[in-house]
């Protein structure tokens, strides 16, 4: 808060003076220690619930000797290795088909008409369900499961370039028009820029659809000997071993949040900002 | 009716005749309004809200067509609206750049012209700021300085200091005035307000409403600088704001 004028008084002169305004590192700190008092809390509760249950529910310590030992002997990164990669293809194929089908419906208004409300009903469709249907057309093989993250997660990035299009104020588009910016040019300095902070929206929601995709793919397709985290969830399951089962659910919400808090979020926030959306 | 004389002397860098437009399906926004703009003028458009001005500018900018009549423009034009509309995501100087490269301006010359321009409205120091840093008055500098960077020779100007307070708006007159002297651009410059067209122009127009026409044409030959507060300025806004409302009451009477 800046300090406020003097004010004019009879009696005695009163200034009002703001407080100095937190510095950045107080301010990093305000949003980091809730997140590690509700970490320490998750932590404990788990350690509560292994220890009441009497060795049904594995502790956080047989848990994370798990990880470590799964680490070490490499069968932990080869799973990794083949998740992260279908996560890295699927979610940027869907970035690509999305962005076609964004750009189509929103440069043709009979396109919109007839694509934009199938969209959103696509987008209804719980990643699970496509599974029987693609199984059926596609036989379980990598390229199902693609298919389905690209299902998945193609309609959001498609919604938010057509939402940023549709949100461009209009007189960008007159400036636009009046700098002679047509065409390819409208499309790079004006469109494309302007629909940025929504697409980004859309890019983060596109992953969180893609990532529930790729689990449930992993789940229900097995295919010979690939290992992978959902396949370690499924033969942990099958071998009954809840500690394996709670390290790989460790890992697969260590990494769904990483790439949305770290990555995602970090570059929404930078767009956000430079574009003025924020205080 | 031709309130505007023809003048021999200098060439005609606007013109106008008898320019209709009807929105489709909506009300008649001009009609038979004729104008003449010498190169290197300043003329300005009065006339109450609705009285079709900015229609008028976008038929001289070309962003609309008329339903009738021609307006022929020597050179290019350029717009600059009420709202400064610099593009969010770009600095100030890269705002006036943008507009270099799309007139074809190399990539080496651009950085330098476009802070030569920001000079030129005393925002050079602003350069590497974007616009939401900016206050209004500072937003419509950098609009002024894209709008000087097309190179443009019809500057048309729909009521850009309309929503800056008095002081930063008698600032812009002055900056206005003096880029309008060196650079010889011709200037059309529509406003609601009489006594900033009095400040600012050699020409006072005053169109009257629904549907807009041509009223009365004023020549302002006070000697420059102008300040808005000058007495003379303050007399011949007074002439030209009773004819605004002897305008308005036959109006009221017609109809």
């Amino acid at each position: 808060m800046p300090s406020a004028p003097e004010a004019p008084t009879h009696a005695a002169a009163v200034t009002f003076r703001g407080d100095a305004s937190p510095s950045a590192t107080r301010r990093g700190w305000s949003v980091v220690w809730p997140r590690v008092a509700a970490a320490l809390c998750l932590g404990l509760a788990w350690w509560l619930l292994a220890a009441r249950s009497g060795g049904e529910v594995p502790g956080p310590v047989p848990v994370a000797r798990r990880l470590w030992l799964e680490l070490t002997a490499g069968t932990l990164p080869e799973a990794l290795v083949t998740t992260l990669g279908r996560a890295t293809v699927g979610f940027l194929a869907a970035i690509v088909v999305g962005l076609l089908i964004g750009a189509a419906v929103a440069v043709s208004s009979p396109l919109r008409a007839g694509i934009g409300g199938l969209l959103a009903a696509v987008q209804t469709v719980p990643s699970v369900a496509w599974f029987p249907v693609v199984l059926v057309l596609l036989v379980p093989s990598e390229g199902a499961i693609l298919a389905v993250v690209v299902l998945g997660a193609a309609p959001a990035v498609a919604t938010g370039l057509l939402t940023g299009v549709d949100r461009i104020p209009p007189n960008l588009h007159r400036a636009g028009h009046v700098l002679g910016a047509w065409g390819i040019d409208r499309l790079r300095h004006v469109v494309l820029p302007g629909a940025l902070p929504n697409l980004v929206a859309g890019l983060s929601q596109g992953w969180a659809f893609a990532w529930r995709a790729l689990m449930a793919g992993e789940l229900l397709v097995a295919l010979d000997g690939r290992s992978s985290l959902g396949a370690t969830l499924q033969a942990s399951q099958a071998r009954d071993d809840a500690t394996g089962l709670f390290a790989a659910m460790v890992v697969v919400v260590a990494i769904g949040l990483f790439v949305d808090e770290v990555l995602l979020r970090r570059v929404d926030r930078a767009v956000q900002r430079r574009w003025g959306l924020l205080g | 009716m031709s309130a505007v004389p023809v003048l021999s002397g200098p060439a005609t860098a606007v013109s106008a005749r008898g320019l209709t437009k009807v929105h489709p399906g909506g009300p008649t926004a001009l009609v038979d309004v004729d104008l003449e703009v010498p190169v290197g003028g300043f003329t300005c458009l009065v006339g109450a809200s609705g009285c079709g001005k900015s229609s008028l500018l976008e038929l001289l900018a070309g962003l609309a067509a008329p339903t009738r009549g021609e307006v022929t423009v020597t050179g290019a034009t350029t717009l600059l609206f009420q709202e400064a509309a610099l593009f969010p995501w770009l600095t100030a100087a890269r705002n006036v750049e943008l507009a270099l490269k799309l007139r074809g301006v190399p990539r080496r010359e651009r950085r330098e012209q476009a802070l030569e321009l920001l000079d030129l409205v005393h925002l050079a120091h602003a350069a590497d700021e974007r616009p939401h840093a900016l206050s209004g008055g500072m937003r419509q500098r950098v609009a002024l300085a894209r709008a000087l960077a097309q190179d443009a020779d019809v500057l048309l100007m729909d009521e850009p200091f309309a929503a800056l307070d008095a002081i930063t708006r008698d600032r812009l007159h002055d900056e206005l005035e003096a880029i309008w002297h060196r650079t010889g651009v011709t200037v059309v410059f529509v406003t609601h307000n009489v006594r900033e067209a009095v400040r600012l122009g050699e020409q006072v127009i005053v169109l009257s409403s629904s549907p807009g026409r041509v009223a009365a044409s004023f020549e302002v030959d006070l000697d420059r600088p102008r300040a808005i507060s000058d007495p003379e300025v303050a007399a011949l806004s007074t002439r030209i704001t009773s004819t605004l409302r002897e305008q308005a009451s036959l109006r009221a009477v017609s109809s």
